[in-house]
């Protein structure tokens, strides 16, 4: 994180207000962990393509969200950017603040997806979310995941 | 006459004089007043409720700020909380403790599903309350809030009924994964009869930084074993440290419930119990004869 953004990051902004005379107050938001281009992402399960980033210190970065929002949440498809490619995946975890009975996890998860939606590697060792369930055409990245939360 | 709806509006905001209307909130602001003439003293002391029940029943007391309080609402959601208590055993447990929680689940062949995990923040007013369990699953870190008054929540149980030395446990997300792994099939562990809930004293050390929030700078959190941080970082602690908070008597006033009101409350708390009691025993003896 550049030297701006850990300024802005930290909540202890608004819990110590400078004493000092003449400061400009600012409010800063609470981190709201939204997951939007250029954020960093995790891959999850054991594709080649998903170890190599993560080995070579350049981590899968979003590229573009679809959908209209522009935010991507659990469930959601995004383009990453990781070994000089674009690759397509599904976000299956959030550091973001869940509503009730959402699991939220600690780290932001994707798995790898090809053009006909399915997953290029053959097993997720991380919990996915059971909610994810409902979705029809996540059906493929369900059967190879191993546990549900 | 044309109806004229700004001349309508501003009476309503404004009355006219001899129509004056005392808005709700001032009333609430006024009501335990000593001023106040129609107050009725110590018939509601003499019946008090135990004492234990504020912390036990957490989320029957209202909230502090008298702007958000409606009394009505908050009777009709008591009422409603010990109707669904009737139906699901939601026990004592404190942050820190171990909990299982069933949830009713569509997607699984067996319609359930559960969670284990520790207690690591407890909020929420009537109705809302809720609970937020973290666990460290597969080398991965999870936290589910649930709602404790959901009706799909279908079994909520107490594996360690136990206390920490803070009230919010978010400083795990920080510490190493140990600290918050949990077994699924962990046995649960009943404390002996009458024995009073023990608080863990346990210190937890954390990570190296960079952390999700500066816990240098909160002086409340007594759970925090801190390590060594560069000279610059602690250099604004001094600015921030406010030693006079501990004093701070209108501060407690205004984030806690008056123990007049609080006594009222679990009264009817104690009422209810005391019913159930009752028409239980009734049943049983029924079941014998």
């Amino acid at each position: 994180m550049s030297a701006v953004a850990r300024y802005f990051h930290s909540r202890a902004v608004t819990l110590g207000l400078c004493t000092r005379n003449n400061t400009r107050h600012f409010s800063t938001s609470l981190p709201l962990c939204e997951l939007r281009h250029m954020s960093r992402v995790n891959v999850v399960d054991n594709s080649d393509l998903g170890k190599n980033a993560k080995t070579s210190g350049k981590p899968a970065r979003i590229v573009h969200v679809y959908n209209k929002q522009g935010v991507a949440r659990i469930g959601d498809k995004v383009l990453l950017a990781l070994e000089k490619q674009k690759v397509k995946g599904i976000i299956v975890g959030c550091k973001q603040k869940q509503k009730h009975m959402i699991p939220k996890f600690d780290s932001n998860n994707v798995v790898l997806i090809d053009e006909e939606d399915t997953p290029m590697g053959s097993r997720i060792n991380v919990p996915i979310p059971s909610v994810l369930r409902k979705k029809e055409e996540l059906a493929k990245i369900l059967a190879i995941s191993s546990r549900f939360v | 006459m044309l109806f004229n709806p700004r001349a309508f509006y501003r009476s309503y905001d404004r009355p006219q004089k001899g129509h004056e209307k005392v808005p709700s909130w001032t009333i609430e602001k006024h009501r335990d007043s000593p001023l106040n003439a129609t107050r009725v003293e110590s018939e509601r002391l003499r019946h008090a409720a135990p004492t234990e029940f504020r912390y036990i029943f957490p989320e029957f007391l209202p909230h502090p700020d008298w702007k958000k309080r409606d009394r009505v609402a908050e009777k009709l959601q008591r009422r409603d909380m010990l109707r669904r208590r009737l139906v699901l055993d939601i026990p004592e447990f404190y942050v820190g403790s171990i909990l299982g929680v069933t949830v009713a689940d569509q997607h699984v062949p067996s319609k359930q599903s559960r969670f284990v995990g520790i207690c690591i923040h407890r909020d929420g007013h009537g109705l809302r309350a809720n609970f937020t369990l973290r666990n460290h699953i597969d080398g991965q870190g999870v936290e589910i809030k649930y709602d404790l008054y959901n009706p799909t929540l279908q079994n909520i149980e107490v594996l360690k009924l136990e206390k920490r030395l803070d009230e919010e446990l978010f400083y795990l997300r920080d510490a190493p994964a140990t600290h918050s792994t949990i077994t699924f099939d962990r046995k649960p562990e009943t404390l002996p009869l009458g024995a009073t809930v023990p608080v863990n004293m346990k210190k937890i050390p954390l990570n190296p930084p960079p952390w999700t929030q500066r816990w240098e700078k909160r002086e409340d959190l007594k759970g925090i074993d801190l390590p060594e941080l560069p000279e610059k970082r602690m250099r604004k602690l001094s600015q921030i440290v406010k030693p006079w908070e501990k004093y701070d008597l209108m501060k407690e006033y205004r984030k806690n419930i008056s123990e007049e009101e609080q006594n009222e409350i679990f009264k009817e708390v104690v009422q209810h119990h005391t019913r159930v009691e009752k028409k239980r025993h009734q049943e049983r003896l029924k079941r014998m004869t």
